[in-house]
């Protein structure tokens, strides 16, 4: 019995997908319902490496160097997402401070 | 891999002369910034001189590579990471010449605005290596390089202006949003590659083609590609997923606009027709139906809100979502075929839509940038009431253009309207050509008011406080080019439609 436990708790990478796509969810979910410009762009980030984890399980279980190589590529992407969002976000902050996504209503129609 | 510890690391072979549009921009750009950063002030228009004799040069080179690949034959490049063949180089072309266009119109503008600096210059650059690497791409990864290059210029672009609040809103929010899709996107990436074990077209194509039915991944496979074109139809601006279209459009400098709404939107196109035509043909069931009601709602939605608007940013932004559910019939034409040796007319309705469309655009919007006036705040329908009294010759410009975007014959719109429903009648897709054509009639409508207000509508009270509409030499080009371009297709459209269907000749291996 214990034997059994212990053998299906070893984790696979189908875990590491199932995980992958719960913090993908979040992330998802949090760009949605949170307003602070802020925290929708972690969300964002959250998804992407979300992404990663997915490629480096996928990577694994297809025994295939490439999916974790690509890894890097998507990292080096997100921090130049983080320099270009930053900028963007503290422009706006120093302007309107305690801005949220509610207050940004100049553009409508 | 099992490499001798003593020997060297290859790379692969490259082919300078082959990626030479692609360094030519690197090179402008890089060069651009950092010689700008070091020496004073250029004298005025010098930047934007600059940077449209780069894009000058890029479609000079991209030229001379079309002839060497009617030659030679299409091939792959760097590793199989790119690809070089016709239909790389139109649109690439397309590209380059947008930059050039846009970066007259520019120039004036920042002059006007007193923000006049090179940034710009090099993030358009840098924007359109991103645009010509998606339609080049030949590997998933290599594609989301080139999409993610392309959308983060576009956001520093969209919030470029400084003193305006607007810009910055609709900066943060195309971020938001165009991270938020850039993530679907490579969510689908990953689930590909799971399910065929490469990012590569070539063997992502080849593993389709040796998989006995039986053992298909499906719900992996159905899902990766769903995901993509999420994430492309984002970056078209395709209903359900416009809602950042019309606010970024609006909220963006208007010569950036006119850069997002032509380049942007045909890059992501070449990106949607290679990924779903060339590496996907064996599920063209599974994703025809979907694109089928992408185009359909994009078409319905994008004419009917058009109407309703009373900013004309807004408007063309409504405008070029219904312009993308044309392309979109295009593609969805193209996919009853898709892995045909012999094509329908669909991908070379779509590739001409393409160009046609660019122009029409940055025409438009370069009218537009020149009523705006300075603070680019005059955009309201109010704007533009009297011009036909005060510049009649601008007035005229805009509506051979408007007219054209509505597909009045003898304009390119027109040609390009009539063979995107050519191609879906080809294929028998009857529902779809009524309802477009239905919504051609509603997006006239928009049109029209636009004309109305330009033509016959008084002056607004108070316009005569206004600050005069004053059209510089360089957007004077911009739009004479962008007119005379859309009346000569229009009469004499044989030459551009038999260059679509060279363009339409993609690598295949």
């Amino acid at each position: 019995m214990t034997a059994t436990v212990a053998l299906a708790l070893e984790p696979t990478p189908v875990w590491y997908l199932l995980l992958a796509a719960l913090l993908f969810g979040v992330g998802a979910f949090g760009v949605m319902i949170r307003r602070n410009p802020l925290i929708m762009f972690m969300c964002v980030e959250l998804m992407l490496n979300a992404v990663n984890l997915s490629f480096v399980a996928l990577a694994r279980s297809l025994g295939d160097i490439g999916g974790q190589t690509t890894v890097f590529f998507v990292m080096v992407v997100a921090a130049a997402e983080v320099v270009v969002g930053l900028g963007i976000i503290v422009a706006i902050l120093r302007r309107r401070p305690n801005t949220t996504a509610d207050d940004m209503v100049e553009l409508k129609g | 891999m099992n490499t001798l510890p003593g020997e060297t690391l290859q790379g692969p072979h490259i082919d300078w002369f082959a990626i030479s549009p692609l360094l030519v921009l690197l090179g402008g750009g890089m060069f651009l910034l950092v010689a700008a950063a070091l020496t004073p002030r250029w004298p005025k228009g010098m930047y934007a001189t600059f940077c449209a004799t780069v894009a000058a040069a890029a479609t000079a080179v991209s030229m001379v590579l079309w002839h060497k690949v009617s030659i030679h034959g299409p091939r792959l490049l760097v590793g199989n990471a790119l690809s070089l063949d016709h239909f790389t180089l139109f649109i690439t072309i397309i590209i380059c010449v947008a930059v050039l266009l846009v970066s007259l119109v520019t120039d004036d503008y920042l002059r006007r605005e007193k923000l006049d600096g090179p940034e710009v210059y090099g993030l358009f650059l840098m924007a359109a290596i991103g645009g010509v690497v998606m339609a080049g791409a030949n590997d998933l990864i290599v594609l989301f390089l080139g999409l993610e290059v392309l959308s983060i210029s576009l956001y520093v672009l969209a919030a470029s202006h400084r003193r305006r609040s607007e810009s910055q809103e609709s900066g943060i929010k195309y971020f938001v949003l165009g991270g938020f899709s850039s993530a679907f996107f490579l969510y689908g990436i990953a689930l590909l590659y799971g399910a065929t074990g490469s990012t590569n077209y070539t063997r992502i194509l080849a593993t389709f083609n040796d998989t006995v039915p039986v053992v298909r991944k499906d719900a992996l496979v159905l899902a990766g590609v769903a995901l993509l074109i999420v994430g492309l139809a984002f970056k078209v601006g395709a209903v359900p997923f416009h809602f950042w279209t019309p606010d970024v459009y609006q909220g963006a400098p208007t010569p950036v606009t006119a850069f997002m709404a032509s380049i942007g939107k045909v890059a992501a196109f070449a990106a949607l027709l290679r990924v779903l035509l060339f590496v996907l043909p064996h599920w063209r069931d599974d994703w025809r139906p979907a694109i089928w009601v992408l185009a359909v709602i994009t078409l319905v939605v994008g004419s009917t809100l058009a109407v309703v608007q009373t900013n004309v940013k807004r408007m063309l932004a409504y405008s070029s979502i219904s312009h993308a559910g044309f392309i979109l019939i295009g593609v969805e034409a193209a996919g009853h075929r898709a892995g045909n040796p012999s094509a329908g007319t669909g991908l070379s309705s779509a590739m001409l839509y393409l160009p046609l469309y660019a122009v029409m655009v940055i025409g438009t919007f370069a009218v537009v940038t020149v009523v705006s006036r300075t603070g680019d705040d005059a955009t309201d329908l109010g704007a533009f009431r009297g011009l036909g009294r005060s510049k009649p010759a601008l007035a005229l410009g805009m509506t051979v253009l408007l007219l054209a975007q509505a597909g009045v014959p003898l304009t390119s719109g027109f040609i390009a309207k009539f063979g995107v429903l050519e191609a879906a009648l080809d294929e028998h897709s009857y529902a779809i050509t009524v309802i477009a054509m239905l919504s051609a009639v509603i997006a006239a409508f928009l049109y029209l008011r636009i004309m109305i207000s330009m033509w016959v509508a008084d002056p607004e009270v108070g316009d005569e406080q206004r600050e005069a509409v004053r059209v510089p030499v360089g957007s004077a080009i911009t739009i004479m080019a962008a007119v005379g371009f859309t009346l000569f297709v229009g009469v004499v459209p044989g030459w551009v439609i038999s260059v679509s269907k060279h363009a339409s000749q993609v690598l295949q291996k």
